[in-house]
């Protein structure tokens, strides 16, 4: 009986230390969850999320600090990418509300002082000194970037007007279930 | 080929069993005695430079520039492309964004052309005397140039499907007659007036395909047609010709060729998979034009019908005319809020300006009156299962529509959602008058764009992760140069000071 109670209770203090020594030694330093984040966001360091870079957002993002739709860029591909890997349930309202703008650059306006192309995260600005400036619709991810560093406020967002290629028919209104 | 000993073998009216389909009321009687009149030249014509599908045309022209009839006026951009020509001679007016044919009426890049008049053709149009002396690669080559698409509707480059032969061992060529759509009579009637050239443009097509056997499918309310086709096929122990019974969507390529050879095309993939490429009339029509007469397709036959057309007709008219001057040349409208559709009226789509311009794809405009369209009040779904009965690729359209409704387009699509070929049956039938196929069509768009979202994402995300490479890698250089500098100069320096010691 003693002999039983003695063997159990050593053998439970050590597998116990054992697993607190593990716990302590062995430790995950970094999330993985934050890394998985961090792969999905665009890259473009762009703050429009409120973080100053896409890493402290992806930090936020998968700490539950930020909501998955704070990533404009992103769109609700993203946020919907987002909510799965973190099994939460994405509010698309407001991504839903606000269609992928992409930059405009009026060409009355721009002088060619290429600042809004160096500061564009994916080289989405074609343009050089003394020259007007023209946008890749396909490469701007609508960040907004150059919009704020125009010297002349030549650059507008505007919203991605669908073309009869990308256009598709609208869901049908039921009012009855 | 023991497909085709199969199909040879077997009696020629041996159809087999296809699930679903429905029977509309046809509505041909209004359009069918009318023969193809040719439309007197417009005075202007838009042609949007996509009118297939693949890459948009990429305009050859300037603004002012004088064009010959059947001039290429647009090239080809990639491999699943077509060009355009000019469809008559004239100058050209503009080239900008005007409303396409399209149910959204959205603009799109058009060329328009003023015609002078004069109908010059082109000098490099030149006929061909024997196509089967050529190569079939080179039949596809002409065919591509001569901007032919399927005419039936899909406006699939046609020269793409020529060359099916080189990846697929194909061994028939099927002339999908069907015209399954109610009020369509322009392949019908095509195959009446000029069947010598539809079974000679088949039989082109059967030879740049490199396939012994050729079928010709004719939906049996179309018995004129069929006795014109079986006249002009009976010199010709290749071309056989199938009555399929009345039955929409009878004339889709995949339902046709399980109906003739008793085989279901997979998921996916192309008939060519069970040796088949499937043809329409009008393309095979085309392709004749383009090899024996070398003309481009610059016009095509297409049916006016529909309660609200004061005088239905089939006519033969240039590619880009509006539609405006088509219903004008058949006595305009007999009712102020007629429906325009462009096709048929189960697959068509809805036309909002009278102003598009007709293209390659469509085959009718309908102005459908109040008589004609569906009352038009939704009442929920009774869950009765016609829908179920009659969808022709298996599907569960209630289903389906219920997990769009909710937001779950993932859930529709592995229910297959993108089996659906949009034939509209199930709409057709329901009782409820559900829009289940407006709710599909939605559905598929959405999930379209959702995937052209991520691959911009995608392209995007590596066009950042590049530029900050490339940042990094100028910095580095920066220093590396800093770095090597200031070696140097120690270096003089050093050497200075030795030289001074000595």
């Amino acid at each position: 009986m003693l002999a039983a109670i003695l063997t159990l209770t050593t053998l439970g203090l050590a597998l116990g230390g054992l697993l607190g020594l593990a716990a302590h030694h062995l430790k995950v330093e970094d999330d993985p969850v934050v890394e998985q984040v961090a792969a999905l966001l665009p890259g473009s360091q762009c703050g429009q999320c409120g973080y100053p870079g896409c890493a402290p957002a992806a930090a936020a993002i998968a700490a539950g600090e930020a909501a998955v739709s704070c990533c404009p860029p992103g769109g609700r591909a993203l946020a919907e990418a987002l909510a799965e890997l973190l099994g939460v349930e994405a509010d698309l309202s407001a991504v839903d509300d606000q269609p992928p703008r992409l930059a405009h650059i009026d060409e009355a306006r721009c002088v060619g002082c290429t600042k809004c192309l160096k500061r564009c995260p994916t080289d989405a600005i074609l343009g050089a000194n003394n020259m007007i400036h023209a946008v890749f619709p396909e490469a701007c991810t609508g960040c907004g970037l150059c919009a704020a560093v125009c010297p002349t406020e030549g650059i507008e967002m505007r919203p991605e007007r669908p073309t009869p290629q990308t256009w598709y028919w609208p869901r049908p209104e039921v009012a009855a279930r | 080929m023991t497909a085709l000993r199969q199909l040879l073998r077997r009696p020629a009216n041996r159809i087999h069993p296809l699930r679903g389909g429905v029977h509309p009321d046809d509505r041909k009687a209004l359009a069918a005695s009318a023969p193809i009149t040719e439309l007197p030249l417009p005075a202007r014509l838009d042609l949007p430079l996509q009118q297939h599908i693949g890459a948009s045309a990429a305009p050859l022209v300037r603004k002012g520039q004088r064009v010959a009839k059947g001039e290429p006026i647009a090239r080809a951009q990639g491999a699943i492309s077509a060009p355009l020509h000019a469809p008559t001679s004239g100058r050209v007016i503009a080239i900008a964004e005007r409303p396409a044919h399209h149910p959204s009426g959205l603009a799109m890049p058009t060329i328009s052309i003023e015609p002078d008049g004069e109908e010059r053709w082109h000098p490099a149009i030149t006929p061909c005397d024997d196509p089967f002396a050529l190569d079939p690669a080179h039949i596809a080559e002409r065919v591509a140039a001569a901007g032919v698409v399927g005419l039936g509707g899909a406006t699939f480059p046609a020269a793409v499907k020529l060359n099916l032969g080189a990846s697929h061992p194909l061994h028939t060529l099927v002339i999908n007659g069907a015209e399954c759509e109610p009020y369509l009579t322009c392949d019908d009637r095509l195959m009446r007036e000029r069947a010598e050239a539809v079974i000679d443009g088949a039989r082109i097509m059967a030879h740049a395909l490199g396939v012994g056997g050729i079928l010709v499918a004719i939906e049996d309310n179309k018995p004129e047609a069929a006795a014109a086709i079986e006249t002009a096929a009976a010199r010709f122990d290749a071309i056989t010709l199938i009555r399929v019974p009345t039955r929409y969507p009878m004339g889709s390529e995949r339902h046709l060729v399980q109906a003739l050879t008793g085989r279901e095309t997979p998921a996916r993939a192309l008939t060519a998979q069970l040796g088949v490429v499937v043809h329409n009339p009008a393309t095979a029509f085309a392709v004749h034009q383009a090899l024996r007469l070398g003309q481009p397709l610059i016009a095509r036959a297409l049916t006016l019908s529909g309660a609200a057309i004061a005088r239905p007709a089939n006519l033969w008219v240039p590619l880009g005319t509006a539609v405006e001057t088509l219903i004008a040349h058949c006595g305009g409208l007999t009712e102020d809020d007629a429906r325009l559709v462009s096709g048929g009226p189960m697959m068509g789509q809805p036309l909002p300006s009278h102003r598009a311009p007709t293209t390659k794809g469509c085959n009718a405009i309908l102005a459908l009156g109040a008589a004609e369209r569906a009352p038009g009040r939704t009442m929920p779904c009774t869950r009765c299962g016609r829908c179920v009965e009659v969808c022709p690729c298996g599907l569960v359209p209630l289903e389906l529509a219920a997990y769009i409704r909710a937001g779950d387009l993932e859930g529709a699509a592995e229910r297959g959602l993108h089996d659906c070929l949009g034939c509209g049956s199930c709409a057709y039938t329901c009782p409820s008058q559900q829009p289940l196929a407006q709710y599909i069509a939605h559905a598929k768009g959405e999930l379209a764009a959702r995937a052209r979202a991520r691959r911009k994402q995608a392209e995007t995300k590596a066009l950042a992760e590049q530029r900050s490479a490339r940042l990094e890698a100028i910095k580095r250089a920066k220093r590396e140069a800093m770095a090597r500098r200031k070696r140097e100069a120690a270096r003089k320096q050093a050497e200075q000071q030795t030289e001074t010691e000595h």
